[in-house]
């Protein structure tokens, strides 16, 4: 199968979606001909599909979120970008008050078919107002919906889902998968929400974890591996709806959760996670959850200051190692 | 401005069914019938309709905390309003939603918002989904003065402003921010300068004055319709009413209220259109008539209605 960067992946969904749908239309700062959104992934789609389509905004964060809600109650598919993940705190009122309930608090009367994509993430030393991971904030908000691709392959077929739901889409990125590559097909295929996809199969322990923590829990179980310990890795692609079952499921396969995480253990996702799993699989567990997740600090600048804060191979095999004896 | 005597006496039926219905609202929560709050519109009857007799059916508005005035005068029924104020299952929101969230889709009324200002960029987002689909509606988005202080206003209009969208933005200046006077938080007179700032026309008026708002209204939509862009609309006028429920209003001078209250903007269009005889005492006193039969049937009906089953608070989250 050809193989293509997660960038170009996210960049075919656009592509194909807005040649599928005229309503379909993209806006946000710099995703234009000048400049193709800060990490290239609208690259050549305002040449293709004109400026109006493709529409640079001002920095105004908020209104670039109000103006994709008016739009999509009255009939179009908007797919805002935010710059940064960290920069939807300028959106948040948008975002949790009016896109996520006006369905909701109109009764139904409305549909509110937006996407919001945003890059998360740390790891490339821009500090604290450009490395958030902040899907918890998201995820405790009735009426959005999250996706979180961790391959070029999820990116594609989230993303294409996301621009046909008729529910808002929190869709997040993350900064160092865009040069990643993965197998992607040719032909058209679409990912359904709420299906956890198991990254690598196992019987010892499982390893949930999201984005780009899906590719350090492959590399931790690979040097788990040579320990013995079989590891199943299994990643929710969508945090809501989130598919507990296959949690559930692999949790009653292993005994043993450990769960990975970007973002600040305390009341992050992975918090939510255990508690479903200790709600759910609580008889099937042979040793406590573990998880593993950002200090609760923000992300500091200095490369050994941020390499320290964020989750790698050797917190997640340590993590493992003391639910696996 | 020469405005047909049928398209006045509309007007007046209009601004009549929203006078009243506020008065049963008031009247309803005094008997403990309104659960939480009512921002009434009671005093800004002439900016909602004014603005909404240059309005078709298929152009949209948004609304605010103090809404009931801009549905009913966008066409919303009475009946259904006063069903969602109380929280009835055969409110335009099945009851989710209450007075501060009342939308009507069918009219183009794409709902009122409470957090103040949010509205205005959702206007400015409905004007750029009607240029994309290539269609002349155009959008009314009304707001309060106090919520020209909030930077969705300045992101909103700005870009309705540098993308030519067809949006009027009706500030309806009451003078109160809740209890905060606009002269202790700007120190403009009028918000309409603002639209110096986004390059567009700023036109402020007497919102007491229906006719007045109706023709400036007018020119604004047809430049809108037109494709010339958006206007800020500043309408002064005053509630005749505290902030909320629960509030008297003392933070307003005796005198400040009662000058107000001889602006009245009913009873001052009543006085016009017998005076020019469009009506006569008689012909007004019977619509006048109708119009509180109206209220009191839509009330009857709001209270006559079933609330939800409790389970139904977990529907429509998601489509």
């Amino acid at each position: 199968m050809r193989r293509i960067t997660y960038r170009d992946a996210l960049r075919e969904a656009l592509r194909e979606e807005m040649l599928r749908d005229k309503t379909v239309f993209l806006l946000g700062e710099d995703v234009g001909r000048y400049w193709n959104g800060a990490f290239k992934v609208t690259k050549g789609l305002a040449e293709e599909f004109g400026d109006e389509r493709v529409r640079d905004t001002p920095i105004s964060e908020s209104a670039i979120i109000g103006v994709a809600a008016g739009a999509a109650i009255t009939g179009m598919r908007p797919i805002a970008e935010i710059m940064f993940g960290d920069l939807s705190a300028l959106a948040m009122d948008q975002i949790a008050n009016q896109v996520a309930k006006m369905r909701y608090m109109f009764g139904g009367q409305a549909k509110v078919p937006v996407v919001i994509r945003m890059p998360f993430g740390a790891g490339v030393n821009i500090a604290s107002h450009h490395s958030q991971s902040l899907e918890a904030w998201f995820m405790h908000v009735p009426g959005l919906k999250i996706a979180m691709p961790s391959t070029p392959y999820d990116a594609k077929g989230l993303l294409k889902t996301a621009i046909r739901d008729d529910d808002p889409v929190m869709f997040f990125e993350h900064k160092l998968l865009y040069p990643v590559e993965g197998e992607v097909p040719e032909e058209e295929y679409t990912i359904p929400f709420g299906v956890a996809d198991i990254k690598r199969e196992g019987k010892d322990v499982t390893i949930v974890a999201t984005l780009y923590m899906v590719h350090k829990a492959l590399s931790a179980a690979e040097m788990l591996t040579k320990e013995g310990i079989d590891v199943e890795v299994v990643d929710p692609r969508t945090l809501v709806p989130l598919d507990k079952q296959a949690i559930v499921d692999s949790v009653k396969k292993t005994g043993r959760i450990a769960i990975v995480t970007e973002n600040c253990k305390t009341a992050g996702v992975s918090a939510e996670i255990a508690a479903v799993v200790a709600e759910e699989a609580l008889d099937y567990l042979d040793a406590p959850i573990k998880r593993v997740a950002e200090p609760d600090t923000p992300i500091p600048f200095s490369p050994p200051l941020e390499q320290f804060v964020i989750p790698n191979e050797k917190s997640i095999v340590k993590a493992v190692k003391e639910i696996v004896y | 401005m020469k405005l047909k005597k049928e398209k006045m006496i509309e007007m007046y039926r209009k601004m009549l069914e929203i006078r009243h219905f506020e008065e049963k609202a008031f009247e309803l929560y005094g008997q403990n019938l309104v659960p939480g709050t009512l921002h009434l519109y009671a005093g800004q009857e002439a900016v909602a309709v004014g603005v909404c007799s240059n309005l078709r059916r298929d152009d949209y508005i948004t609304s605010t905390h103090r809404g009931h005035g801009h549905c009913i005068a966008k066409g919303a029924q009475l009946e259904r309003t006063m069903a969602e104020i109380l929280g009835k299952k055969t409110g335009y929101c099945k009851g989710k939603g209450g007075s501060m969230h009342i939308a009507d889709f069918s009219v183009g009324m794409l709902g009122a918002t409470a957090v103040v200002g949010a509205g205005i960029p959702i206007a400015s987002g409905a004007g750029l989904s009607i240029k994309l689909r290539g269609t002349d509606q155009v959008v009314a988005c009304f707001f309060g003065e106090g919520a020209s202080n909030q930077g969705t206003f300045h992101e909103g209009i700005n870009m309705a402003a540098i993308w030519t969208l067809p949006v009027v933005f009706v500030c309806e200046n009451n003078l109160y921010a809740m209890g905060t006077r606009q002269s202790r938080v700007m120190l403009i007179e009028n918000v309409a300068d603002r639209a110096v700032a986004y390059g567009i026309p700023g036109v402020s008026v007497d919102g007491n004055d229906v006719l007045a708002v109706c023709e400036a209204a007018r020119e604004a939509i047809k430049r809108a319709r037109e494709g010339k862009g958006p206007t800020l609309m500043e309408c002064k006028t005053y509630r005749h009413k505290g902030h909320s429920r629960f509030d008297p209003a003392t933070y307003r001078p005796k005198e400040e209220v009662e000058e107000w209250l001889k602006k009245d903007p009913v009873l001052r269009f009543k006085a016009k259109l017998v005076e020019t005889e469009v009506l006569t005492e008689k012909e007004a006193d019977k619509i006048e008539q109708d119009v509180i039969a109206a209220a009191e049937k839509a009330t009857k009906f709001a209270m006559d209605s079933p609330y939800p089953e409790p389970e139904e608070a977990l529907e429509e989250v998601y489509a």
